[in-house]
């Protein structure tokens, strides 16, 4: 086996990517293994990358490494920063640490089986051939969207039961600090570019790498450096139409498939004519939907907007049902639409 | 020709990216790391995409990257100055010895 | 076998066991999360590296969908198992 230049970046991803999970777990200092995860995670969108998976790349850079990444630094907020040294005995983890190299030894084990099997009818093959009549160019969104389109439909569900615990374990955490000049310019050009990033990646996941999650956690993003501006609102209607925005994604699935019934065709079979309208259309809601979610999960609770009932009039009148763009700043100020000093904002 | 240009623009980038590793590995205080991580990472960056375009073949990339440099510049100076405020000046790091 | 596939695969494997071992005797609620985090990151990677074909093959589609589906899956248990963290904290300092 000659050792090419592929060769050794990939043994030098692999032994990062070991060397940095056992590290953002073994220290002490939460906020320390959390970057190191976030590291992770980024090495990770490389080996996906590397791995001829693009769309993945996008998705492992924005939520797995990102999104959660910031999830688990503003959880690190109200957590001790450092854990108290455990009195565990050794028994206890020898005993999981042989259970650790079990696991680890069935999965080689499967992966093995897997590799070696004979050629049978190649999954990429099958896909290939259908693909014209799935209504997309991009073959990773006619499996997700197309051909197993009730995993995508119970993944959105899943995603809005968390978001319904989240919302009801308690309040959203404490907003940031109001932002400094150099901040607050920064999210004044960012956060419109982000938007229009998402929906370049909702329309172009039709055909090239891209889709409905990598857009939706761009806007996402959009939603968390508004956060952690200082914004009180930050884009997320209040009271029925936010749980409308998160319904959105499975409610869409199930809005298409059920209406696709009625005309005599099977649950979620497109037309292949309309295929691409129909998946752009559900791909749109579920954008939305991600989005809504994960900057809920963000915030960490029920928004305070649906807690005070006296300032529902003000912002029920301007709101509105999806993202909303910064406003032009106005001249010498960046809390341009929250009073500091006022509470109920 | 021009693929032995853009070589050796990557490698004045590993130059640059390398000088910062050990700027933050080595630096006393958190400010100097600072110094060292944006500014010599971005350069490093800048070479890095200068030498891409001049490896790839479409002159849309060269756009691309150009723009990833600027983003990658704003955001990480903007981070910067929010880390730097977080801290007093001169005082040493307890962790780094 | 491609040599990329028995390297991200295994390491894919050992990653998953190191996850594993955290999550059961992790010292805090925050470490079990990131591992269980990183225990899905090892299950990815070997689904991806069984996908993988080579340069010349385009690769198989469905395991990249399945693994997509499960990043995003992944991040909506660990928000709700941060604020199912965040509940018990507060739960016990008030009583």
């Amino acid at each position: 086996m000659q050792m090419t230049a592929w060769h050794l970046m990939d043994m030098l991803l692999a032994l990062l990517l070991l060397g940095l999970a056992w590290g953002a777990l073994s220290t002490r200092d939460l906020k320390r293994g959390v970057v190191l995860f976030i590291a992770f995670g980024l090495l990770l969108s490389l080996v996906w990358a590397r791995l001829r998976a693009p769309d993945l790349a996008l998705a492992e850079a924005a939520i797995g490494a990102g999104l959660s990444g910031a999830l688990l630094l503003s959880a690190l907020r109200d957590a001790p920063a450092m854990e108290e040294s455990g009195e565990k005995s050794i028994i206890p983890k020898l005993g999981v640490g042989l259970l650790s190299l079990g696991l680890a030894g069935v999965l080689a084990w499967a992966w093995f089986v897997a590799i070696s099997a004979g050629a049978g009818e190649r999954l990429a093959g099958i896909v290939m051939v259908r693909l014209e009549e799935s209504g997309v160019g991009n073959p990773v969104t006619a499996v997700l969207l197309n051909f197993r389109a009730y995993d995508t439909l119970l993944e959105l569900a899943v995603l809005l039961a968390a978001a319904l615990g989240i919302m009801s374990l308690g309040p959203a955490r404490r907003p940031f600090a109001p932002p400094e000049a150099l901040l607050a310019s920064l999210i004044r050009w960012l956060v419109p570019l982000l938007i229009l990033t998402a929906g370049y990646l909702l329309w172009v996941g039709a055909h090239a790498p891209g889709g409905a999650f990598q857009a939706g956690a761009t806007l996402a993003a959009a939603g968390v450096v508004l956060r952690l501006a200082g914004r009180h609102r930050i884009g997320l209607p209040a009271g029925i139409r936010l749980r409308l925005l998160m319904a959105a994604g499975a409610g869409m699935f199930l809005l298409v498939g059920l209406a696709l019934m009625l005309t005599g065709r099977p649950f979620l079979g497109y037309p292949p004519t309309q295929a691409g309208l129909l998946i752009l259309l559900i791909e749109t809601a579920a954008m939305l939907a991600i989005a809504a979610t994960l900057v809920l999960a963000f915030t960490g609770g029920r928004p305070k907007t649906d807690v005070l009932a006296n300032t529902a009039g003000k912002l029920e009148a301007s709101t509105a049902s999806g993202p909303v763009p910064v406003r032009p700043a106005r001249a010498g100020g960046a809390n341009n639409d929250c009073n500091p000093e006022q509470k109920a904002c | 020709m021009t693929d032995i240009l853009g070589l050796l623009f990557i490698a004045a980038a590993m130059f640059f990216f390398m000088a910062g590793s050990i700027g933050l590995l080595r630096l006393p205080d958190v400010h100097s790391r600072l110094h060292a991580l944006t500014k010599a990472d971005n350069v490093g960056l800048g070479l890095l995409m200068v030498g891409a375009s001049l490896l790839g073949s479409d002159p849309v990339l060269a756009v691309k990257l150009l723009l990833v440099w600027l983003l990658v510049m704003a955001a990480s100076s903007a981070s910067a100055h929010l880390i730097a405020r977080q801290v007093p000046s001169g005082e040493e790091d307890p962790a780094c010895k | 076998m491609l040599t990329a596939q028995w390297l991200y695969g295994l390491a894919g494997c050992l990653i998953a066991g190191i996850g594993l071992g955290n999550t059961l005797v992790g010292s805090s609620l925050l470490k079990r999360v990131l591992a269980i985090n990183v225990m899905g990151a090892g299950v990815f990677m070997l689904l991806i590296a069984v996908a993988y074909r080579g340069p010349d093959l385009a690769p198989d589609p469905v395991p990249h969908a399945l693994v997509l589906t499960g990043i995003v899956v992944a991040v909506s248990a660990t928000a709700l198992a941060l604020a199912l963290a965040r509940r018990l904290d507060r739960g016990q300092d008030d009583g």
